[in-house]
Formats: C-alpha cells, sequence, structure tokens
C-alpha cells in the first residue's frame, strides 16, 4: 500500500513510517548535490542564512539534465547520497526532515536520522526520465553558476519512493540484503 | 591513404553521444526482462519493471535514460591507412561538445579534480587510441555515470591467489559498493598486464553486449560463475534485496608479469552505454 506524503513534513507522520513502506510524495522539495551543500554548509560557517528554510523540508539529491523546449525538467533520478554525508548532520540538526537519494549513508547520518526523528527515503537510480514525469515545476533559487549542480525548488506530485532509512533505525538496505543473501 | 574527414568525425560523434544516452542498448533491455522473470522480491521485480518504462520513455522523448550523461570513453581504432583532414582529438571534443549541448544532455565535467570549475560543455573526453592494420576508423563510444564509476576497484593480487583470489575481489568489490551503483548492475573485470592495462581492459570489457560471451572458455566459465554468485549476494534490485543485483560480467584478459595478477573491476549501472560506428 502507498503512503501520501505531502511536504513540509512532521516529525510525528514520520514516526509511523517503517523502512520498506512506500510513499508518494507531493509538495516543494529541494534539489541540492555536492556543490551546493559545500556552498550551503559554507554560509553557515560565515554566519548567513541558507539560501531556503531547511526546518520540515525535504532536500532531494539530484543534478538534473537540462530541459528541452516544452519540458518542465531533464531527465532527475536521484545522485548517490553517500557523497552528502559529510553535510546531512548539520541540516538534520537545523530541521531538514527528509532526503531523497540512492546509496548507503554513513553512521553519522544514520545517528542523526535517529536524533532528530528524520527519515531517508530511496528512489529508484537510473530512473530519471521515469521520475521527472512526478516533477511539475523547477526554480533555481540559488548558485546557479553551478549549472546542474544549483540549488533548485522543485514541486513534486506523486513522486515514488520508498522508505529506506525510517525514523526508528530500520535499514532497509541491510533488511533486503539479508533476507536474499545465500552466501552466508 | 584514405581521407577522412572530421566533419564527418564531428557529426558522428555527436550523434552517438545522444543515441548512447537516450537508447538503452537491446542486449540490456533483454537482461532486463529476463530478470525481472527470475527476481524473486516484488520490490525488486517492481523496480526491474521501471527501468524498462523509464527505457521507453527516455527512447520515445530522446531524453536521457539517466541524469547523469556522464563523462565521454572514446576508444578509436585508426587504421594505419587513414589520414584524418584535421586534429582527430578536437574533432572528437567538439562532437562531444555539440552532443551534449544539442541533446540537452548534463554538463558533469570539471576542469580540474581539486578546483572542480564545471568545463560547461562535457568535454573533454577520455580517449584510447589503438592503431591497427586497414583503412577504417572504429569510433567506439561509452559515456560513463559515477555513481558506479566511484564504486570500482583495482588490486595487484599474486599469481598464487589464482582463480579465488579474483572471484574474492570481484565479490568484495560489488558487496562493498551495494546499492551505490545502481544496481542491477553490468561488471566489467580486467585481469593481467599491468596496473594500468587492468583497468583499461575491464573499460572495454563493459563495450561488450551482454549476450556475448568471451571467447575463451575458460574465461566464459569465470564469467558464469561470477555472475551467479554475485546475484548470491542478495544486494538486488535498487539494492533493496533481490537475486538479479548483475545483468552481466564480461571478463577481458591479457598476459601479464610472472610475478604479478593485477585485477580491475569497473562496475556500472544497467544503462552501460556503448556503442560503435565504422567510418
Amino acid at each position: 500500500m502507498k503512503i501520501e506524503l505531502t511536504t513540509p513534513l512532521n516529525r510525528e507522520t514520520l514516526s509511523h513510517l517503517n523502512a520498506g513502506d512506500i510513499v508518494s510524495i507531493s509538495g516543494t522539495i529541494f534539489a541540492a548535490r555536492d556543490a551546493a551543500h559545500k556552498k550551503m554548509i559554507a554560509l553557515l560557517e560565515e554566519g548567513k542564512e541558507l539560501p531556503f528554510d531547511v526546518r520540515n523540508q525535504v532536500v532531494y539529491y539530484v543534478g538534473p539534465c537540462p530541459e528541452k523546449p516544452g519540458q518542465i525538467i531533464g531527465s532527475a533520478g536521484p545522485t548517490t547520497s553517500g557523497r552528502m554525508d559529510a553535510y546531512a548532520p548539520k541540516l538534520i540538526e537545523m530541521g531538514l526532515l527528509g532526503m531523497i537519494g540512492k546509496g548507503e549513508r554513513s553512521a553519522a547520518v544514520k545517528k542523526s536520522i535517529l536524533d532528530f526523528g528524520a527519515v531517508y527515503f530511496g528512489c529508484t537510480g537510473g530512473a530519471g526520465a521515469l521520475l521527472s514525469k512526478s516533477i511539475v515545476s523547477q526554480e533555481i533559487i540559488a548558485f546557479e553558476e553551478l549549472g546542474p549542480e544549483a540549488l533548485r525548488k522543485l514541486v513534486v506530485k506523486d513522486f515514488p519512493a520508498i522508505v529506506v532509512l525510517d525514523a526508528h533505525g530500520k535499514n532497509l538496505y541491510e533488511i533486503g540484503r539479508n533476507k536474499f543473501e545465500k552466501l552466508k | 591513404m584514405r581521407k577522412i574527414n572530421v566533419v564527418d568525425i564531428i557529426e558522428t560523434v555527436r550523434d552517438m553521444c545522444i543515441q548512447a544516452n537516450c537508447c538503452l542498448n537491446h542486449d540490456v533491455t533483454g537482461a532486463i526482462i529476463t530478470g525481472i522473470t527470475i527476481e524473486e522480491s516484488d520490490t525488486g521485480k517492481e523496480i526491474l519493471s521501471q527501468l524498462i518504462e523509464n527505457a521507453t520513455i527516455a527512447e520515445n522523448e530522446m531524453i536521457p535514460i539517466c541524469q547523469d550523461t556522464g563523462m565521454v570513453i572514446c576508444f578509436i581504432e585508426i587504421g594505419q591507412e587513414v589520414y584524418v583532414d584535421g586534429n582527430l582529438e578536437e574533432a572528437i571534443n567538439e562532437g562531444v561538445r555539440r552532443g551534449y549541448e544539442e541533446g540537452f544532455l548534463r554538463k558533469s565535467v570539471v576542469s580540474d579534480p581539486l578546483l572542480r570549475c564545471n568545463t560547461g560543455d562535457n568535454t573533454p573526453a577520455i580517449i584510447h587510441y589503438e592503431i591497427v592494420s586497414g583503412d577504417r576508423l572504429k569510433i567506439s563510444i561509452a559515456p560513463k555515470g559515477f555513481g558506479s564509476e566511484n564504486m570500482s576497484a583495482l588490486k595487484m593480487l599474486k599469481p598464487s591467489d589464482g582463480v579465488d583470489g579474483v572471484i574474492v575481489f570481484v565479490l568484495e568489490t560489488v558487496s562493498k559498493a551495494g546499492p551505490n551503483p545502481c544496481p542491477p548492475i553490468v561488471v566489467g573485470v580486467g585481469i593481467g598486464g599491468t596496473m594500468e592495462k587492468a583497468a583499461l581492459l575491464a573499460k572495454k570489457s563493459l563495450l561488450r553486449p551482454l549476450n556475448e560471451t568471451s571467447n575463451l572458455p575458460h574465461i566464459a566459465e569465470l564469467e558464469k560463475t561470477l555472475l551467479v554468485k554475485i546475484n548470491e549476494l542478495g544486494i538486488g534490485p535498487g539494492g533493496l534485496g533481490g537475486n538479479i543485483t548483475s545483468l552481466g560480467v564480461n571478463v577481458e584478459v591479457y598476459p601479464t608479469h610472472i610475478a604479478g595478477l593485477p585485477v580491475a573491476v569497473n562496475l556500472s549501472c544497467h544503462v552501460t552505454r556503448h556503442m560503435e560506428v565504422v567510418l
């Protein structure tokens, strides 16, 4: 069964999610990957404000393709989340509640997720053309000079994802793999 | 000497970059469809189906299969009797530039690995040249995404490690990669030569279609063994658990030194873009 989620999120809703739950996300989310994260953390270190208030928001780790004429956005699937591990705990501490990406997270990120009741969602890596169909608008809100890595505000409708790390410390990658591993 | 016009090279490379990024190769489509019937996990089946749906959308709309349209790897086989009427390297890069701009592909290359400024046109390509006999120019293009490239590895084994050592290292690499390289993956393995030769063999092995095995019986056997063992790791589609972790394993070998057994594992996501044109 699919669980409908609307952004901004809240901890109460997230506390009911379990690793493996299939969700459908609608609302505003923010697209950022390596370089945008680096710049955001640099802003914080200089004592400046972030380009958007991360409280209760969702960051999608994506660097989309340029859109063709008439298209809203080019292909836009998830990038490897682990590269954002150095930056994610700070944002979670500031109130970020959701991350969408693919791949394992570090122990530090897992701890932050547990400590602050956040959730890490996965979506299908390599399905960028399909996933772009769930994005109904995009707007660059900062770091335009980064091109594909610019910080974007996206509005999504029924964006398909799955709970990978839930707020209680369960990890779908571990659970799934253990179930099917035959070389024990 | 046979003359080849740089304009033809530019146009060919341009078209190949777009085609390779938007149209999933049929060997891969076939392997995924077969995978759906074998996969035991329902989530795994769903992800494989999404990849087929994704490929259909990409091809119909000529948009990239994945937003990571890669860094372009180009293998050139140039006949000794070919004369190119201009700068071959500049022509290849011009083809990449046009392909990525006109095909609305993502520009993912930074000019310096430490300073990290985007070159804005996805150049330069990584070009490997080979001089062969004849009067033809063969261009193979393999734009490579980095989700999977980052999970690749190389190890200098001891000759005493033998084939078992190779298997252990390949399994370790795939296991450690887990969900990161976007499974189902294609696994390219290079064995022998020197450090850089093994890496190149691994990369080149990814050009071989999934429905073709090695011509060497013991290597074809190794490919089969590795595929079974990798799929027993349980990583599955999307890394969410399942028995289709890999769609295929391609192994290439080369003579090596009496003291060495270099092994390189180049992981590739399902897209495994590759195509070739002979001019």
